[in-house]
């Protein structure tokens, strides 16, 4: 169960290429959730190390493992029984499961001429399904548009908020409060988006905010917490430095990775000729800090129908200075209704 | 249907705007808007059936489009005298702002609506421009035949979407039940000398306010449960970002303060967000010097687009172009309670202006039939 066929550090493409495509109809019918497969996964590698080089999957996995190639052929069957969960093969791709969720991780989102908030809505999906606290700081859009996506996702934002799972701080709220509401600002509690309007320019009470909903308290039984954050790039727009912002995310490291042992998500946009210098600063910045990056982009060639981009996935091994590169990935995608279906480049279903 | 009406009800929840009197009707009931069938969302018309297309069927309830001007602010003025006409002729409520022109002069400049007989004659004009045998299969161009022509001539009559006519101006008797709202930012500092706003521009604090008072007073965010009859508030606000509301961006590359209009934005959007209203600013960005601001101003927009006039440029005398007046770039689609972005298939487009209409196509699909046209 645990030998290491040589074909398997190959390039990812040929690997699938080469897979047998037997299809086990149990496994296919709970897409998301697969515990034959991460169950020998697990006694195969005891400790998983946070930043995940690719493993050498053992033979018991790769017969449920079914290769990208197929499934992006096979949606319409893939997604019959059972709500689905999440981005059932972008889980895949990361080696994550929600049973398992990795601990004190860093993980960058970056879009560059295309929209990646798909990933913010699958990361929020997943970590609500494996059971961690997640507090939301959803900065760019309302709060029925997340619920409205999560729900195609099979995840209730409003029932994670009742029962204490999920605290969402909508920031097109919280300025208006801020904002307009005058007599309100003295009496209650200040608001995390203070910086808006006052002149100091550091993102302390955005902190407080985050470290006062993440501290387990007494009654909680979640996993570890989670933050996730869309998107960091608003902040410059409004009015942050870019060192407040940096600042900010190291606080939040320190306390929600460190101490608490959670994740942090967080969105930035990026472009290439881009003059926009202080979030390119950000975005380089928090570049080097992360446990994984995916880079999504749009195609240089112009918009195409059936790929919609093309992602690329870091995993940043030589952070834990054993001396490997960084294990880069990419694969293209394209966005369906309630799924995002990956294929490696070139295959899409379109052109097979 | 059941799954529109369904995505209708939910849609309309999108805007994060609980609707209190929500017996009965389930579908629109608001006069001038109609769900869109891709995400439930509530849809105004612009005002010109093709940007609708271009838009993906019209303008969402509670988002932004900005348009970029062009050169001269020409062309661009004009569509923000189609917005504004559409509201008028639909009965929604208008709020019209300009630190340039007072707007009781723009509406006074509105074109006038086109009825049925009047649009059939407009409609002989415009395909009379265009080769005959539309109708036709094409010969030669055959894999363009079933490509989607783009609804440029009044031919059809909508219910949704109208026609202009810009050769004449609105009579002032459709214009009188209509309920609007002004800001013209001379007369704003001559009435309130001085207003507290904090850490912005005081020209775009002043602005918000407006608004934030007139959505809260006339109850377009749901505030007031007894009105039974919805509406929509069209916001309409001319060149934002010039050196008339005391902003330098326009003319300096180091502002002095570069965060006024991006805050701005953000408090506009929570505002439209939570209400029953849409907005259009006309921005001229081909002025504002650091492209940093208009990228910024661009993450923050939900539909941009850019229009781009021939007028003293290179591309007045190529060939394909000679029909057309200008281009028309779209920057960005919202993404609206649902993962997909639907970008429109067609993305170089351009617009003309013809003695009565405006409208945007396609330039390529024309030169191709054109071209098939005088080979036979």
């Amino acid at each position: 169960m645990g030998e290491d066929k040589p074909c398997s550090r190959m390039n990812p493409t040929h690997r699938e290429a080469l897979e047998l495509p037997s299809r086990n109809p149990t496994a296919d019918g709970n897409a998301g959730h697969n515990p034959d497969w991460t169950r020998s996964r697990g006694e195969a590698n005891p400790a998983p190390p946070a930043g995940g080089a690719i493993r050498p999957r053992s033979a018991h996995a790769r017969r449920y493992n079914t290769s990208p190639l197929l499934r992006s052929l096979k949606t319409a069957c893939s997604l019959r029984g059972g709500s689905p969960a999440m981005f059932a093969e972008l889980n895949e791709l990361l080696n994550a499961s929600p049973q398992r969720p990795e601990t004190g991780k860093f993980t960058l989102l970056r879009d560059t001429r295309t929209d990646g908030s798909f990933l913010v809505h699958h990361f929020l999906s997943f970590y609500l399904r494996a059971g961690c606290k997640v507090c939301f700081v959803a900065l760019l859009q309302s709060f029925s548009h997340y619920n409205i996506i999560a729900q195609k996702l099979g995840v209730s934002l409003t029932a994670a908020e009742e029962r204490g799972q999920l605290v969402f701080l909508e920031g097109l709220k919280s300025c208006l409060d801020l904002w307009f509401g005058e007599q309100e600002e003295q009496s209650g509690k200040p608001s995390p988006l203070q910086f808006i309007s006052k002149s100091t320019s550091d993102l302390k009470a955005l902190f407080d905010f985050v470290q006062v909903s993440l501290t387990p308290a007494s009654s909680d039984s979640w996993k570890g917490p989670v933050l996730l954050v869309d998107d960091l790039s608003v902040l410059l727009s409004l009015g942050a430095t870019p060192v407040a912002v940096l600042d900010f995310i190291h606080y939040c490291r320190v306390v929600v990775c460190s101490q608490l042992k959670g994740n942090i998500v967080v969105l930035v946009h990026s472009n290439e000729d881009s003059e926009d210098e202080e979030n390119e600063l950000v975005v380089n910045s928090l570049c080097h800090h992360s446990d994984l990056i995916l880079w999504v982009e749009g195609l240089a060639t112009g918009f195409c129908k059936d790929v919609h981009g093309q992602i690329k996935i870091t995993r940043r091994v030589s952070l834990e200075l054993t001396g490997e590169q960084d294990v880069v990935q990419i694969y293209q995608y394209k966005i369906q209704d309630k799924n995002v279906t990956f294929f490696a480049r070139g295959l899409s279903a379109a052109v097979l | 249907m059941a799954a529109a009406a369904g995505g209708a009800a939910r849609g309309r929840g999108a805007t994060s705007f609980q609707r209190k009197a929500a017996a009965g009707s389930r579908l629109a009931t608001v006069a001038g808007t109609r769900p869109s069938v891709r995400h439930g969302q509530l849809l105004l018309s612009s005002g010109l059936p093709s940007l609708d297309c271009v838009l993906g069927g019209g303008i969402a309830v509670g988002t932004l489009l900005l348009i970029e001007e062009d050169k001269y602010g020409f062309y661009s003025s004009l569509l923000f005298k189609y917005f504004l006409a559409e509201g008028v002729v639909c009965g929604h409520d208008l709020f019209v702002a300009s630190a340039k022109e007072h707007p009781d002069s723009i509406l006074k400049e509105l074109p006038a609506p086109l009825l049925d007989e009047q649009r059939n004659e407009l409609g002989e004009e415009a395909t009379a421009v265009k080769s005959e045998d539309f109708q036709d299969s094409m010969k030669i161009a055959w894999r363009y035949q079933n490509l989607p022509k783009m609804e440029a001539s009044p031919t059809t009559s909508t219910k949704f979407g109208h026609y202009y006519d810009l050769s004449k101006t609105m009579s002032p008797e459709l214009f009188q039940p209509i309920k609007w709202h002004s800001f013209y930012l001379p007369e704003e500092l001559s009435l309130q000398p001085t207003v507290k706003t904090r850490s912005m521009n005081s020209a775009y604090g002043r602005l918000l306010l407006s608004i934030q008072r007139i959505i809260s007073q006339e109850g377009f965010d749901g505030s007031d449960p007894q009105k039974k009859q919805k509406n929509i508030l069209r916001i309409g606000i001319q060149s934002l970002g010039s050196l008339l509301w005391g902003d330098d961006i326009c003319c300096s590359d180091t502002p002095e303060d570069i965060h006024s209009l991006t805050k701005f934005l953000y408090v506009l959007r929570g505002l439209l967000r939570k209400s029953l209203s849409a907005c259009v600013i006309t921005i001229p960005a081909h002025l504002i010097e650091n492209k940093a601001i208009m990228e910024r101003v661009t993450n923050l927009s939900d539909t941009v687009v850019g229009l781009e006039s021939f007028i003293g440029s290179e591309r007045e005398t190529n060939p394909l172009y000679k029909d057309y007046h200008g281009l028309v770039h779209v920057r960005r689609i919202p993404q609206l309670n649902s993962l997909i972005c639907d970008v429109s298939d067609m993305k170089d487009l351009a617009f003309r202006l013809k003695r009565k209409l405006f409208t945007i196509e396609d330039p390529r699909m024309d030169f191709i039939r054109s071209q098939a046209g005088e080979i036979f």
